[in-house]
């Protein structure tokens, strides 16, 4: 099994702890002037997304975590799982409702996804920073209202709510920015 | 790609610049004499806890402060002296940690250790531009009041159980990879240290025998055991200083210098040539001193609030 000693910490580094795959966000070091050196570390559990502080008695060491981000195309759902498959080796992968559970209002067919696969297995999914999606649902346009900044929900194809203008019509391609779920234009 | 470029901005260069010439006068005007000793030798520092640069070619290593040297002055009659000199650490780069650093280390003959911490306390408030004056705590005392347990009794099972109830992030791994010295550190380092006054100096003095490096060693007594008469400067939990009154006895300090080559090996570090010079100018007589070394890129740190150590550093180690 592959190990870390802390001299090799680094941000970025994947490692695993108490069975949960983490990666490392923040690495400092702690030294008296006369005495053991420690590595305070900030460490994001992978599976739950969570950040907590570790330290290690410098000279320790972590196991190394089989953990890959691969970008890959979405396929569809299956009612258990969600499919993805790497554009270039056509090779196929299931995440379950775990791993999709942010990301589900965003995803589409076809669109590029940044998988993170833990042995093998997706663990967490990132969307495209901007997404184009249709929308599926809302008000009909208000004619002679010019109102500024003025919006109206609707419903993108994924089944995202989203606020959009009061000029955009059912049926229209929009664009997203999946990390703040805001309507930034009309798509071309 | 800018990393040409130096981190720190022109104005802390000139704040360095002003530090450096403040220091400077501090010192001219109590006749203390400016010195330089080699900042490359054919001996290195045993310390078990601090790394030597080596030179690939030949048997040249990097002082990592320049002690050694500075006490053969000593002992060749030197009087009070300073010197103001880049030393190198070979460990890792951090908030407060650059591999090369900036170091004022200085020795007051006759003086007490406790007469130095006072002069000490003058220079950093005067460099700091503190309003307050310092706390003064032994090491025994911060551990009894913040800990409940006493650093030069408490048995290993004690400590153990102290750090893990009191650092729950700490990844301990096998309890007997911890010497006792490995716990007293873990637990003044996230417990102790955070707990001083941001806004003042702390002193912490009297350490225990396993960290007393070349200090004097205060015998035991009827109520006291064995102390390393050494002390720590603190401001905030920053550390800035370590001093003590000098070891000057030529064969305990030949016994030190063994010690730490011994347990150089056991913790199978590098092994380093023991300084044959400083041992003969031991033997031929040192004056009863004491001495201190200062991190000054640490202390402009503090004295213009900065976070990292790389924005008072015109080019840090990365960059370097």
């Amino acid at each position: 099994m592959a190990t870390y000693n802390t001299s090799e910490f680094r941000n970025g580094l994947k490692f695993m702890l108490d069975g949960d795959p983490y990666t490392m966000v923040d690495n400092d070091i702690v030294k008296p002037g006369k005495g053991q050196a420690f590595n305070r570390v900030k460490i994001r559990n992978l599976k739950t997304g969570r950040t907590i502080e570790k330290t290690w008695k410098s000279g320790e060491s972590v196991e190394a975590a089989d953990v890959m981000e691969v970008e890959m195309e979405y396929l569809y759902e299956d009612g258990e799982f969600w499919h993805f498959m790497e554009p270039t080796s056509y090779e196929q992968h299931a995440a379950d409702s775990n791993a999709v559970a942010d990301v589900t209002k965003w995803l589409k067919g076809q669109e590029l996804y940044q998988v993170t696969l833990w042995n093998g297995t997706p663990l967490s999914i990132v969307p495209p920073n901007f997404i184009e999606l249709k929308i599926t649902d809302c008000d009909p346009g208000v004619q002679g209202n010019t109102a500024q900044g003025a919006t109206k929900p609707a419903v993108v194809e994924t089944g995202a709510a989203i606020k959009v203008p009061l000029f955009v019509d059912e049926g229209e391609m929009v664009k997203i920015d999946t990390r703040t779920g805001e309507y930034l234009s009309r798509a071309k | 790609m800018n990393d040409w470029k130096p981190t720190a901005s022109l104005n802390l260069l000139k704040q360095r610049a002003k530090m450096l010439a403040d220091i400077r006068a501090f010192f001219a005007e109590r006749n203390v004499l400016e010195v330089e000793t080699p900042a490359l030798s054919q001996a290195a520092n045993t310390d078990p806890y601090i790394e030597s640069f080596s030179l690939d070619s030949g048997q040249r290593f990097l002082h990592t402060s320049p002690e050694y040297g500075m006490k053969r002055l000593l002992a060749a009659g030197s009087g009070d002296i300073y010197q103001i000199c880049k030393v190198w650490r070979d460990e890792e780069a951090g908030r407060y940690h650059n591999p090369e650093f900036t170091l004022l280390e200085y020795y007051r003959i006759g003086f007490s250790y406790q007469q130095l911490m006072q002069e000490l306390e003058f220079l950093l408030i005067t460099l700091l531009m503190l309003k307050k004056p310092a706390n003064y705590s032994s090491y025994q005392q911060l551990f009894i009041e913040l800990l409940q347990l006493d650093p030069h009794k408490a048995d290993h099972s004690t400590l153990i159980d102290c750090a893990r109830k009191n650092i729950p992030e700490l990844e301990m791994g096998d309890e007997s990879s911890w010497q006792k010295q490995d716990l007293l550190d873990v637990l003044l380092t996230h417990c102790i240290e955070p707990s001083f006054a941001n806004d003042r100096l702390t002193f912490v003095y009297d350490y225990p025998v396993t960290q007393s490096a070349l200090a004097n060693i205060r015998g035991a007594t009827q109520t006291e055991v064995a102390l390393a008469e050494r002390f720590e400067v603190y401001y905030g939990s920053v550390e800035l200083a370590n001093g003590y009154q000098e070891l000057t006895n030529a064969r305990k300090n030949a016994e030190v210098i063994e010690t730490e080559l011994h347990t150089r090996k056991q913790q199978q570090k590098k092994e380093f040539p023991k300084d044959a010079y400083f041992l003969q100018a031991m033997e031929s007589g040192m004056p009863s001193a004491s001495g201190v070394a200062i991190g000054l890129d640490r202390l402009l740190m503090c004295a213009t609030g900065q976070k990292k150590i790389q924005q008072v550093i015109s080019f840090p180690w990365g960059r370097a």
